[in-house]
C-alpha cells in the first residue's frame, strides 16, 4: 500500500511551505570571516519537490542546516507556514549525504528512533514501521547494522527512518553522491514514487543536472559563494516521471540547457583561486564547530 | 576487532622462530659448558679484549637456561604457595580494574557531556595524572590503613587514568552528525545520552580498558615487589606474583625469577584477552566490519 | 577568440573556438609534432592473472585502433580490465599474447612482454598520486627535475605557464591538501604534460567528483588538449564523460575485457558544455546507452559494482 496511506492518507497537502528572507551566514572570525550566504531569499512550495542546485561548496549545504534549525542565520528569516523555525524539529526531516544512521543499532532500531525517542510508540507505529521497511525493501536486513548494507540501502534505511515521524517537509542533501550509476537510478525512481504518492514537501539538494531535471517540479539554481538565488526554473513535465522520457523530450533539454549555461558559469567562479574560498573557509568552518 | 586468520606458512614461521629463539637462549646460557673448548678460542680472546671473563658469554651466560627454568616450574606448580600467588595478584589487580572502571567511566562520561565539571575536574586530573602509580607506593601504604589496599589503590590509579582519558576522548569523538539527527527528531538530553552518547562511546571503553588492565599488572607486580607482599602468609608464597619474583632473586632461586616473569606474562594474557572477549560482546556492530 | 599559431605544418588545424570567458590567447606553443605523435595500435591483447592458478582471463582478443592525436575514450563497468589495458600500455604489467605498438615500434608484445615504461606514456591515476609534503609547483616540475630533462629556470618556466593555463595561476605554492580536489586533478595533468608525453593515460580521473565539477574539469581537460594536442587514452564508467570528450568511443565488455563497439564521435572539436544539450549528443547517448547497460548489468550480477 502506498506510504502515504498508513501515515496520514491521501489528503491534498496543506502544509510544508517554507519562505526564506534575505538570510545571511557567515564563519569564522576576522579577518578570516567568511561570507558564505548573502541576502538570501527563496520559496518551497508546499506539496511540490523542489531541487536546489549549484556549484560544489557553493553554500547549500549551510542552507540546509539553516533550514534545518541546527544553525541559525546571521541576518534574514526562516519560516515553515508563517511560523519562524526555532531549532531542529520532526517537521523538517533530513537526510544528508554520509549516513547518520546509528551504527551501534539494526536497521529496525534505528527506524524507530524518532518515535522511542519521543515516546510515542503505538501498535500504529509498529505497524507503521513495518510497513516502511516493506516498502524501502529492507525486511530481511532489519537485523543488519548499517555497516552490513551497502551504500543505497543505508540511503533507504535513512529514508524509512525519516518517513515515520512523518514530517511536513523531507529535505535530502545530495543524498545520492557517490552511489554507482545503477543504484542511483534506481535510487530517483524510487524518490519519485515516494514523493508522488504522499504530496510531501520535499527540497532535494544535488550538484547533478540530470538528477535535479529528473525529480523537480521547480530548480533553484544558487550562485556560488556567498550564496543566493540566481534563477528558478519551473518543470512543469508530467507525473509520473520516466526517466527513459526525460532523455528525450526537447523541454526537459531546453531546462537543462539555461540550467547548465548559468551552473557554468557558478562554477567558473571558483575554477581559478581568485574566486575560490580556499583554506581559510575550511579553517573558519573548523572554528565555528568548536565554538558551537 | 575481528578474528585475524593467520596463514599456516606465517604459523610455522612464527613457530619456528620461537623455537630457534629458545635454543639459542639454552646455548647462551649454558656457555660456561662449552666456551672452554678449542676451537672458540679466538671468540675467548674477543671477550677478554672487551674486559669481559673468558669462560662464559657475557650477560647471557648468566641467565638460566629454559631447561633449568622449566625444572624449576615443575617444581614449584605443586606448590601450594605458587597458586596462591597467582591468586593474590589477579585479586589485586580485578580489584583495582573494577574500581577503576566504575568509578572512571561515569567519570569520563561526566567530563565529555558536561562543560562545567570538565572545567573544574580535569586540570586537577591532568596535574595529577604525570604522576606513575609507582611513585604513589609510599603515599598510599602511609594513607592507607592495610597493605592490600595500597597496593589496590595503586593499582586503581594505574588503570584509571588510562580509562578516563580513552571514554573522554570517546565520547567527544562522536561525530556531529548524530547528534543532529537524534535532536532533530525529538530527543531530549538524556534520551541522547543514554541512545547516543553512551554506545558511541563503548568502543573507546573497551579500548580503555584493554590497555588499562595490561597497565594494572604492570603496577601490581612493582607494587608488590617495593611493598614486599604484604600478605600474612611469609615466604615465598602467598604475597602475589610480584612478591614470588623478588623473593626468588633474595633467596637466589634464579630460575624461579624467570618463572615468575613468564607467569605473570600469561596471566596478563589471559586478563587482558577475557576483557577483549567481554568487549567484543557488548559491541556486536563492531563485529561486522 | 581565434588561436593563432607559428608553425602548423603537420598539424592539425584547430577550428576557431568559440566565445570562452576563461580563456587568454594561447602562446604558440603547439609545435611540428602536435596531433602527430602516439598513435597506438593494440593488436589482439590478451592478459590471464596468475596462469599457474587462478587463471583470471581479464582481456581476450583485444584489438583497437587509436590515431595521433586524438581523444580516445574506452568505456566499461568497473573490473572489467580496462585498467589492465591501461597497465599494459603504460608499461605496469606484462602481456599474456597479442601486441602493443607506439608509433610504428613495438611496446610489448608475447616476446616481449612488458613495455618499458617510459615518460612518452604517462599516467594520472584515479586516486591522486601527489605527493603531500611538496608544493604543486614541486610536485609539477618533479619528472622534468628528476629526469634531468629540463634546466631548472625552465622547468619553473613551463610549469608555471602550463598551469596558468589549467587556470591554476596562484596555488603554485600551496600543498596538494590545501586545495580543491579539482584543482588536485588539474596539478596532476599538468605534471603528466609536464614530460612532453606522447600519450596521455588517464584512469577515471574525475571519477570522484560531482557532477558539476566533473563538467568543468572536462572543458578545462579540452582547453589544454586544444593547446597539446597530445593522443589521450581516457578510461571511465561515465557514457557522458566519453561521448563529451573523445573522438572514438570504445565500449568494452564485461570481463573477458574486448571492445563490443567503436563509437566515432562526429561532434566538431572545440566543444564547450553546450555540446550537452545538442541534438547530436543526445542522440549518440541514446545509441550507446543500451550496450553499456548491458554490460553494467552483467557486471553488476556477476558480483562487480560499477561505483
Amino acid at each position: 500500500m502506498p506510504v502515504t496511506a498508513a501515515l496520514s492518507g491521501p489528503a491534498p497537502v496543506t502544509a510544508g511551505e517554507i519562505t526564506v528572507s534575505g538570510v545571511s551566514k557567515s564563519y569564522g572570525a576576522l579577518p578570516f570571516r567568511k561570507e558564505i550566504v548573502r541576502d538570501c531569499t527563496f520559496t518551497v512550495a508546499r506539496g511540490k519537490l523542489t531541487v536546489m542546485i549549484g556549484p560544489s561548496g557553493c553554500g547549500k549545504s549551510t542552507l540546509i542546516r539553516l533550514l534545518a534549525g541546527f544553525e541559525r542565520p546571521d541576518e534574514g528569516t526562516i519560516k515553515l507556514d508563517g511560523v519562524d523555525i526555532s531549532g531542529p524539529s520532526r517537521d523538517r526531516q533530513v537526510v544528508f549525504q554520509e549516513t547518520a544512521l546509528f551504527p551501534w543499532m539494526t536497521t529496525y532500531d534505528n527506524i524507530l528512533y524518532g518515535p522511542r525517542a519521543r515516546r510515542q510508540v503505538t501498535p500504529r507505529t509498529l505497524e507503521l514501521a513495518e510497513v516502511l521497511l516493506d516498502k524501502v525493501g529492507l525486511r530481511e536486513f532489519r537485523g543488519k547494522y548499517p555497516q552490513q548494507l551497502s551504500g543505497g540501502m543505508q540511503r533507504r534505511a535513512e529514508l524509512a527512518r525519516a518517513l515515520i515521524n512523518d514530517p511536513t517537509v523531507m529535505v535530502l542533501d545530495e543524498p545520492f553522491r557517490g552511489l554507482d550509476a545503477l543504484t542511483k537510478e534506481l535510487m530517483w525512481d524510487y524518490c519519485a514514487r515516494l514523493f508522488e504518492e504522499s504530496g510531501r514537501t520535499h527540497l532535494f539538494v544535488t550538484t547533478d543536472i540530470d538528477e535535479a531535471l529528473f525529480l523537480a517540479d521547480s530548480i533553484l539554481v544558487m550562485a556560488n559563494t556567498p550564496t543566493a538565488l540566481r534563477a528558478e526554473l519551473i518543470v512543469d513535465l508530467p507525473r509520473p516521471r520516466k526517466l527513459a522520457d526525460i532523455g528525450a523530450d526537447d523541454r526537459a533539454n531546453e531546462i537543462k540547457r539555461q540550467a547548465l549555461a548559468i551552473l557554468h558559469e557558478e562554477a567558473m567562479r571558483s575554477f581559478t583561486p581568485a574566486g575560490r574560498a580556499g583554506p581559510e573557509l575550511a579553517a573558519a568552518r573548523a572554528t565555528a564547530e568548536v565554538n558551537r | 576487532m575481528g578474528a585475524r586468520t593467520i596463514s599456516p606458512r606465517a604459523l610455522a614461521r612464527g613457530l619456528v622462530s620461537v623455537a630457534v629463539a629458545l635454543l639459542l637462549w639454552e646455548l647462551g646460557s649454558r656457555s660456561k659448558q662449552w666456551l672452554g673448548a678449542g676451537v672458540f678460542a679466538p671468540v675467548r680472546a674477543l671477550l677478554g679484549a672487551l674486559g669481559f671473563k673468558e669462560t662464559y658469554l657475557p650477560c647471557i651466560g648468566a641467565v638460566p637456561p629454559p631447561s633449568a627454568v622449566v625444572h624449576a616450574w615443575a617444581g614449584v606448580i605443586g606448590d601450594l604457595g605458587y597458586w596462591q600467588s597467582w591468586g593474590r595478584s589477579f585479586l589485586r589487580v580485578m580489584g583495582g580494574f573494577t574500581v577503576a572502571m566504575v568509578v572512571g567511566v561515569p567519570f569520563g562520561l561526566l567530563l565529555a557531556v558536561n562543560r562545567t565539571a570538565f572545567g573544574i575536574a580535569f586540570p586537577v586530573f591532568e596535574v595529577l595524572r604525570p604522576i606513575p602509580p609507582l611513585a604513589w607506593v609510599p603515599a598510599s601504604i602511609i594513607f592507607w590503613p592495610t597493605q592490600e589496599l595500597s597496593i589496590s589503590f595503586v593499582t586503581f590509579l594505574g588503570a584509571f587514568y588510562t580509562i578516563v582519558i580513552n571514554v573522554v576522548g570517546g565520547a567527544r569523538a562522536i561525530d556531529g552528525r548524530f547528534f543532529q539527527a537524534a535532536r532533530s527528531m525529538g530527543s531530549s538530553r538524556w534520551d541522547i545520552f543514554r541512545r547516543v552518547i553512551l554506545p558511541g562511546t563503548l568502543p573507546s571503553i573497551v579500548v580503555g580498558a584493554v590497555v588499562g588492565m595490561g597497565i594494572t599488572w604492570e603496577v601490581v607486580v612493582a607494587a608488590e615487589m617495593i611493598s614486599g607482599g604484604g600478605s600474612q602468609i611469609g615466604g615465598t608464597s602467598g604475597g602475589g606474583l610480584g612478591f614470588f619474583i623478588w623473593n626468588s632473586y633474595v633467596g637466589g632461586s634464579y630460575e624461579q625469577i624467570v618463572v615468575g616473569m613468564v607467569s605473570i606474562g600469561i596471566a596478563g594474557f589471559i586478563s587482558s584477552e577475557l576483557v577483549r572477549v567481554l568487549g567484543r560482546q557488548i559491541t556486536p556492530w563492531l563485529r561486522s566490519r | 577568440m581565434s588561436v593563432a599559431h607559428s608553425d602548423s605544418a603537420g598539424a592539425t588545424p584547430p577550428a576557431t573556438r568559440g566565445p570562452s570567458p576563461q580563456t587568454s590567447p594561447a602562446p604558440a606553443r603547439l609545435s611540428a609534432e602536435a596531433g602527430t605523435r602516439g598513435a597506438i595500435r593494440i593488436d589482439g591483447l590478451v592478459k590471464v592473472y596468475d596462469p599457474q592458478g587462478a587463471a583470471i582471463k581479464a582481456v581476450d582478443g583485444c584489438s583497437l585502433d587509436i590515431d595521433a592525436g586524438e581523444i580516445f575514450m574506452v568505456v566499461g563497468p568497473s573490473g572489467c580490465g580496462k585498467t589492465t589495458l591501461l597497465n599494459a600500455i603504460a608499461g605496469f604489467h606484462d602481456i599474456t599474447a597479442g601486441r602493443i605498438t607506439l608509433d610504428g615500434e613495438v611496446l610489448c608484445s608475447a616476446e616481449r612482454p612488458k613495455a618499458a615504461a617510459g615518460s612518452d606514456r604517462v599516467v594520472v591515476f584515479q586516486n591522486g598520486a601527489l605527493f603531500p609534503w611538496k608544493t604543486n609547483l614541486e610536485n609539477v616540475t618533479f619528472g622534468p627535475s628528476v629526469q634531468r630533462k629540463l634546466s631548472k629556470p625552465d622547468a619553473l618556466a613551463k610549469a608555471r605557464e602550463l598551469m596558468a593555463e589549467a587556470g591554476l595561476a596562484g596555488v603554485e605554492n600551496n600543498y596538494p591538501a590545501e586545495v580543491s580536489s579539482g584543482m588536485r586533478r588539474r596539478v596532476e595533468i599538468v605534471r603528466a604534460l609536464m614530460n612532453d608525453p606522447k600519450v596521455l593515460l588517464l584512469d577515471e580521473p574525475y571519477r570522484a567528483l560531482d557532477a558539476l565539477t566533473k563538467s568543468v574539469m572536462h572543458e578545462a581537460l579540452l582547453r589544454i588538449y586544444y593547446k597539446n594536442k597530445v593522443t589521450i587514452f581516457f578510461i571511465t564508467h561515465d557514457l557522458e564523460e566519453a561521448i563529451f570528450l573523445g573522438h572514438k568511443v570504445a565500449i568494452m565488455t564485461t570481463r573477458p575485457c574486448r571492445p563490443k563497439s567503436v563509437v566515432t564521435v562526429d561532434i566538431p572539436h572545440p566543444r564547450d558544455h553546450r555540446v550537452l544539450t545538442s541534438r547530436r549528443f543526445r542522440e549518440l547517448v541514446q545509441e550507446t546507452r543500451a550496450a553499456v547497460h548491458e554490460e553494467a548489468r552483467k557486471a553488476f550480477e556477476a558480483g562487480e559494482k560499477e561505483g
